[in-house]
């Protein structure tokens, strides 16, 4: 195609295939990096948000049972509504993990918070494989699937297998960022979160009720990750009770690696991390990706320890 | 008026405890009671499985009872303990759990077999402790060749080091991965495949049968086009399966089971359009097993696409009128069609109560003598021994297509298969 030779091919679909995973890797590195910019707390616990709207959204589906693929009102209607109660209860579930696990030690030295965050995670995938049970739990393909460049541009790459469900994952993810961009520049609240992330006492001095803003930075951080877990099953169908653990391995790092607390780095690191997973899996073997991903991280921290773009210790806060 | 509390309190305490260290030796003591300590995984991806092969063990020890008029062997009464190996907060199963379970077998002098495991890599951890403490030790399910003999992929000491007092303590009523591997390439051959793309969980079992397939596809004209690991806990093989697809095979080898994998790189194979464009999986015994098609969202993705190896007929499929017994008594108990495993969970247990029998007391030593004797033993799979080495005499292998939704035609599969080739 285009008279690509197989090899060239083979990148391109590399490079699509990291795009991707950094697509739904952003979603939830944005909670990780947004909570800590916020408290300087690492929600050991976000990850599993991700299974929860996963395992949420299926549920949902269940409930309505649309034949798959999803067509008409389905697909237009309903799955949009699905995607909205699904972030709006995975944003709800992380608010109430905020005031059980970590409001009430606000004040306590930072490690507590930290240890409830991990107590936190372990409890969530302990229900997950109670709920839907600890199997690989296959996820019903409602996302209609058309060979973008076979079936709309009646090209015949060797390679390239780009599917409208890419389409999807990156029309949906991508938006949801700018949007998320906006909210937090331009909007009132998203100014308080700022003045918050900088100094909680100048802003409650100021007038902002701090513990709205952080239950609002829980909310909006969960529905991210919520609707990655929605985008997920979709796109892969197919996950289980740990998936959170994983995903939220790299979405960590990611955020780690674009500066903790900056949301472009969150942005910026998820899409370098899922690029080096992609080229790494397909060009060196999966057994090493992980060594190279962290190998990169570690190497990257020594010289520039507040990530690529700075974590909040520098002038862009949240 | 406090310290009056205190001291009663504390007489008290004094009391509860001197009782209970009483009470524990007089109610551990009881030696008409042989207890059996199982082993595998009864929650995770493997769940499915593991319980099965509780019901099949279960079974056969209810037919036993029920053939000698309620009387257990040698008049002992006999009680299955089944333990999980398998970690909850990882769904798999778990080194440091297989020790402690394999542990508190020697350490309650009623244990006299250690029953497990299911995963060849647990079985390594458990070995070395059941074989200082001279227990018998019989697996129902672990096909990993270096447990019990040297092979050429096999690492370097194996398996005396499993066997730090010299002596054979573990034994299998089924075949190893030093025929299933082999077998599966020639098998391969004569599907008419011809470039394969070798994957497989780095664990002992999994890579241990995909480097066992490997040696023998390219000794056979078998082009393995790629040799890939993958990490058991990741989500994404979509760059993986892209290199499959760039490398030309038309065969994907996966050296897999339930829980490390497997049943995400068939469905993603198939999400990715692989499937479509005629690229076939194959697997191991790993993942011969009708809860691989839950897990997959539904056998009509394997439907022709999979082929699975497997030691022995299905339950479903048993000629022998003990075989055939087995599975309409499980049918009917059970509502359920059992799992293929627990074919060697009825037939390893057969062999237990057959060797208590034998023994005729309560000794570890004595079991375990009884068990390495196990001669022509009719159990419901097939009639073997036990060799040296505690392998069975019987080693054979069966391949599977996927065919409606269910395993079909188990042709008999061997390293040399590809010379004569069946129908």
């Amino acid at each position: 195609m285009f008279g690509m030779s197989i090899d060239q091919e083979v990148f391109v679909q590399q490079v699509l295939n990291g795009l991707t995973i950094g697509g739904y890797l952003a979603l939830i590195a944005l909670g990780y990096t947004m909570v800590y910019g916020i408290i300087e707390l690492i929600n050991f616990a976000h990850g599993d948000l991700f299974a929860f709207g996963f395992l949420f959204s299926l549920t949902l589906f269940e409930y309505f049972n649309p034949a798959a693929p999803l067509t008409g009102a389905d697909l237009y209607l309903l799955l949009p509504f699905i995607l909205l109660i699904t972030m709006a209860v995975t944003g709800g579930l992380n608010v109430v993990i905020d005031q059980i696990a970590y409001r009430p030690l606000r004040s306590a030295p930072r490690l507590a918070p930290l240890l409830t965050a991990v107590g936190m995670s372990f409890a969530l995938e302990a229900i997950f494989a109670i709920w839907k049970g600890a199997t690989q739990i296959a996820y019903p393909r409602y996302f209609p699937t058309k060979d973008v460049f076979r079936e709309w541009f009646d090209l015949e790459p060797v390679i390239i297998f780009f599917t409208t469900k890419d389409v999807f994952l990156l029309s949906v993810t991508i938006p949801l960022m700018i949007v998320l961009a906006l909210f937090i520049d331009r909007t009132r609240i998203g100014k308080a979160m700022r003045a918050c992330a900088q100094d909680r006492e100048a802003a409650a001095m100021m007038g902002i009720n701090v513990n709205r803003i952080i239950s609002m930075t829980f909310f909006v951080g969960g529905a991210l990750a919520g609707a990655a877990g929605l985008i997920w099953g979709l796109y892969i169908n197919s996950g289980r009770f740990l998936m959170g653990f994983e995903a939220g391995l790299m979405a960590f790092t990611a955020a780690v690696l674009g500066g903790i607390g900056n949301i472009r780095g969150a942005v910026m690191g998820s899409f370098i991390i899922g690029m080096l997973k992609a080229l790494s899996d397909g060009y060196i073997g999966g057994e090493w990706s992980r060594a190279i991903i962290f190998g990169i991280l570690i190497l990257l921290l020594v010289f520039r320890p507040s990530g690529i773009l700075g974590s909040t210790q520098s002038i862009e806060k949240v | 008026m406090k310290r009056r509390i205190f001291s009663r309190l504390l007489t008290l305490f004094v009391l509860v405890v001197v009782l209970a260290a009483v009470a524990v030796p007089v109610t551990a003591q009881d030696d008409t009671v042989i207890k059996i300590y199982a082993s595998w995984p009864l929650t995770g991806g493997t769940q499915a499985i593991g319980e099965s092969m509780q019901k099949a063990a279960g079974l056969a020890l209810e037919h036993y009872l029920a053939d000698n008029n309620g009387e257990g062997p040698a008049g002992f009464t006999v009680q299955i303990v089944f333990l999980d190996d398998a970690s909850p907060t990882t769904g798999a199963w778990d080194g440091t759990i297989e020790a402690e379970n394999a542990q508190r077998c020697v350490n309650d002098p009623q244990c006299m077999v250690y029953f497990g495991t299911y995963n060849s890599g647990a079985a390594k951890v458990s070995m070395p402790i059941t074989n200082e403490a001279g227990i018998a030790q019989i697996s129902p399910a672990n096909t990993y060749a270096g447990l019990t003999h040297a092979c050429e992929t096999c690492e370097e000491g194996e398996p005396d080091i499993y066997r730090p007092s010299g002596e054979v303590n573990y034994f299998r009523t089924h075949g190893s991965d030093d025929v299933q591997g082999p077998g599966a390439a020639s098998w391969a051959v004569c599907l008419g495949f011809e470039q394969v793309y070798v994957l497989d969980d780095t664990q002992a079992y999994g890579k241990g049968i995909a480097d066992e397939f490997a040696r023998h596809a390219e000794e056979i004209g078998l082009e393995v086009v790629g040799r890939s690991s993958v990490e058991s806990t990741d989500i994404d093989f979509r760059a993986l399966l892209t290199d499959v697809r760039a490398s030309g095979a038309t065969l994907v080898y996966g050296g897999f089971v339930m829980d490390s994998g497997g049943p995400q790189v068939i469905q993603q194979m198939d999400a990715l359009g692989l499937f479509s464009s005629g690229i076939k999986f194959m697997g191991p015994d790993g993942l011969a097993s009708a809860s691989l098609f839950d897990q997959i969202g539904g056998a009509e993705i394997a439907n022709d696409n999979v082929y699975l190896t497997f030691p022995g007929p299905l339950p479903s499929t048993l000629e022998t009128e003990g075989g055939q017994r087995f599975y309409n008594d499980y049918v009917e108990q059970f509502d359920e069609e059992p799992d293929p495993y627990s074919v060697y969970a009825y037939q390893s247990m057969q062999v237990i109560l057959d060797s208590i029998a034998r023994a005729g007391v309560a000794e570890r030593g004595a079991i375990l003598e009884a068990m390495r004797n196990t001669t022509d033993f009719e159990g419901i799979a097939s009639t073997f021994s036990f060799d040296e080495n505690g392998d069975s005499t019987l080693a054979g292998f069966y391949g599977y297509r996927v065919v409606d939704g269910g395993f079909v035609e188990g042709t008999l599969v061997t390293p040399t298969t590809h010379e004569n080739c069946p129908g």
